[in-house]
């Protein structure tokens, strides 16, 4: 079992739904990385994706791509990343880390990088643009004890849907809506099918992301979901801060009020 | 993770490529979000059942008889062959199509998929603007909504083109992220497609992106090649020696290449643009000077940093200046079907003036690539040798630029 199983199989003991936020690695800045992932974890985050700047994110909406080309200017690439990860690693061995973007930086860093990722203490990674038809390029990382987080979407049809929910391992990322990260559109009775769907075919949870972006938004898909993910709304304020300190005043002000609505809800039947 | 990397087994037919999800042995596929896999499955079953659909294809031969101007003709190019020696340079001269390019091949074809798939909307990227303007040509024509995204930075480069797209009826939406050109436009093209995927058709205009496209743009460009294999055999009782077309995303190479794959004698030489030298970083030469990587939906060769990430390409010519391929010519190049050498951006000037003083012809500053490679290869063959080039399209546009270039004010 690694970090990602390990924290689910807590969150349903304690029948609690999950706290994923993301961030964008090395934004607003490099050196802040380390102490904001510490700070995630200290407002409640269950689990953390952690965003691999890429120059074409084309799945990601204005607030990541930005966050993104800030991090590439300030000259973040993979290498810095999975340094951070060791370094997060010193401190927290049990919050489970997932590395989130987009195929060329991983082709490219070559052979090592399911090796090198998994020593530093990453536990999955999860690639936008790597569909379950291309995920033999990935079997590396698997064998290098990584899970590879697949995603399903609102316009994945009912033979692709049952094909990705048998092979999800670690959790399962269902897209609430059809578009890009960070709109601000959620349909929850339509998302709770869906996803009560997956559950009843997966073995692995599910977490719910694009267009969280509130408590009450949550607190509504956390009725029928394993986990919660926070992205955009979460780096588009994050972007705003000068220093540490308000960039954990910020962590705090996002996630408190998100790790209260989903600790209180007394979590979803497995 | 696996290098894919030459040299891969020469296969004894070509015409087997793609498969079923879109490989040209290790390149291509569908590198997208999940979201958009249903909308290329509707794609791609659509088109699989109209490409054979006499009612498609018949509209379609109409349109590219009557609208585009086909057959475009094979002109030998007597003034330009005697002046720089060896064998005999052709043209295949696409330049004559209506809007001045092969683009208008495959937004015909795309747009009249769109009809028949009955959506309302297209969209489409552009850099230089030529694929734009095809596309709010055929959106025109066909009474289909248009929107064209197009990077910031090229729309003050090609303002003339913005501004023909506009007279057609397209709304022309300017793309500030990432490094504002091309690529980004590609992007975000494809960030509204995912948003709007009911109502809307994403033509894209060069044989990249995920499957079906690279099959799909190629399929309609191949017009081109198997125009030009008949027009040999019966203009000239014999295929070319060699042929050769410049090469950015590579539709109009594939185009042209397509009709000639299997036959073995014949050598397929794609010009890709090496800037001001490949030596220099600052080229467009994703082939002779890129890698196997990722982007935009296909697995190819890329020109990106040690960290993976897609870096800025530089051409005189904005048409060339993408810095990935179509999955296919990645093929034919680790196979050895294709060479692909790389003009730099002053021999392609050379070549402008060359054709334009030798023959009356302006070529598009992206075809002057591939005249300037033609004139190369004729220098190899003996005086009854055939090169066979593609003028893929008109200079016109690339007038003012020129001038420009060369210090003058017009």
């Amino acid at each position: 079992m690694n970090r990602i199983e390990q924290r689910f199989a807590k969150l349903r003991e304690s029948r609690c739904t999950g706290l994923i936020p993301f961030v964008t690695a090395g934004d607003p800045l490099p050196e802040y990385v380390v102490t904001l992932l510490h700070a995630l974890v200290k407002a409640g985050a269950d689990l953390i994706e952690l965003g691999v700047p890429f120059s074409d994110p084309m799945a990601d909406g204005p607030v990541i791509q930005h966050a993104s080309e800030r991090a590439l200017q300030h000259k973040v690439d993979m290498h810095k990343v999975l340094g951070w990860v060791r370094t997060f690693r010193e401190q927290d061995d049990t919050t489970p880390i997932v590395l989130m973007g987009y195929l060329n930086p991983i082709e490219i860093y070559g052979a090592d990088f399911g090796r090198d990722a998994a020593a530093c203490g990453v536990d999955g990674v999860l690639v936008v643009d790597c569909p379950i038809e291309e995920t033999a390029v990935l079997q590396p990382l698997r064998e290098a004890g990584l899970h590879t987080i697949l995603l399903a979407a609102p316009t994945t049809e009912a033979s692709r849907l049952a094909r990705i929910a048998r092979d999800a391992r670690g959790y399962l990322y269902y897209v609430s809506f059809a578009g890009v990260t960070g709109a601000k559109r959620l349909q929850v009775e339509t998302i709770a099918n869906r996803v009560r769907q997956l559950r009843a075919q997966s073995q692995a949870p599910v977490a719910v992301g694009f267009g969280v972006r509130d408590a009450d938004g949550a607190r509504a898909i956390a009725e029928f979901a394993d986990a919660v993910v926070i992205g955009s709304a979460l780096v588009e304020q994050l972007a705003e801060c000068q220093d540490i300190a308000s960039l954990q005043a910020c962590v705090k002000r996002v996630l408190a009020p998100l790790h209260q609505a989903l600790s209180h809800n007394n979590g979803v039947a497995p | 993770m696996q290098k894919l990397n030459y040299p891969i087994e020469m296969p004894d037919d070509f015409y087997q490529f793609p498969d079923r999800d879109g490989r040209f042995g290790p390149y291509g596929g569908s590198y997208v979000a999940e979201t958009l896999m249903a909308p290329l499955a509707e794609l791609k079953q659509a088109y699989q059942s109209l490409r054979d659909d006499p009612a498609f294809q018949s509209e379609m031969q109409r349109d590219l008889w009557h609208y585009v101007g086909r057959p475009s003709p094979i002109y030998f190019a007597e003034r330009l062959s005697r002046q720089v020696g060896g064998g005999r340079i052709l043209f295949k001269r696409e330049d004559l199509n209506h809007t001045g390019a092969h683009k208008i091949n495959n937004t015909i074809g795309q747009a009249l998929l769109a009809r028949f798939m009955g959506k309302t909307r297209i969209i489409a990227e552009t850099g230089a603007g030529q694929h734009g303007v095809a596309s709010a040509t055929v959106a025109a024509r066909m009474g289909l909504q248009c929107v064209v995204y197009m990077g910031a930075l090229d729309m003050e480069r090609q303002a003339i083109n913005v501004y023909r797209m506009k007279l057609l009826g397209a709304e022309v939406v300017p793309v500030h992220s990432g490094s504002k050109t091309l690529k980004d436009a590609l992007n975000e093209a494809m960030r509204d497609w995912v948003t709007h995927v009911a109502d809307t058709f994403y033509i894209i205009g060069t044989v990249a992106g995920p499957h079906p496209y690279p099959m799909m743009v190629r399929d309609f460009n191949a017009v081109v090649g198997r125009e030009a294999r008949r027009q040999m055999l019966e203009d000239y009782g014999r295929l070319p020696d060699v042929i050769t077309a410049c090469i950015g995303g590579g539709s109009n190479a594939i185009g042209l290449f397509h009709a000639f794959l299997n036959d073995r004698e014949v050598r397929l030489v794609g010009a890709e643009a090496a800037g001001e030298g490949i030596a220099s970083g600052h080229h467009a030469a994703s082939l002779c000077a890129g890698r196997p990587g990722v982007l935009h939906g296909n697995r190819t060769y890329v020109i990106c940093d040690d960290d993976g990430q897609i870096t800025e390409t530089h051409s005189i010519s904005a048409g060339l200046d993408y810095p990935g391929v179509g999955p296919e010519h990645a093929f034919l190049k680790d196979t050895g079907r294709a060479e692909y050498v790389a003009i730099s951006d002053d021999e392609a000037l050379e070549a402008f003036h060359l054709l334009a003083t030798t023959e009356g012809i302006l070529p598009a500053l992206e075809s002057s690539h591939a005249v300037a490679q033609a004139v190369k290869l004729a220098g190899e063959l003996p005086a009854d040798g055939i090169v066979l080039a593609n003028l893929s399209g008109r200079g016109d546009k690339d007038v003012s630029t020129i001038a420009a270039l060369e210090g003058i004010s017009l």
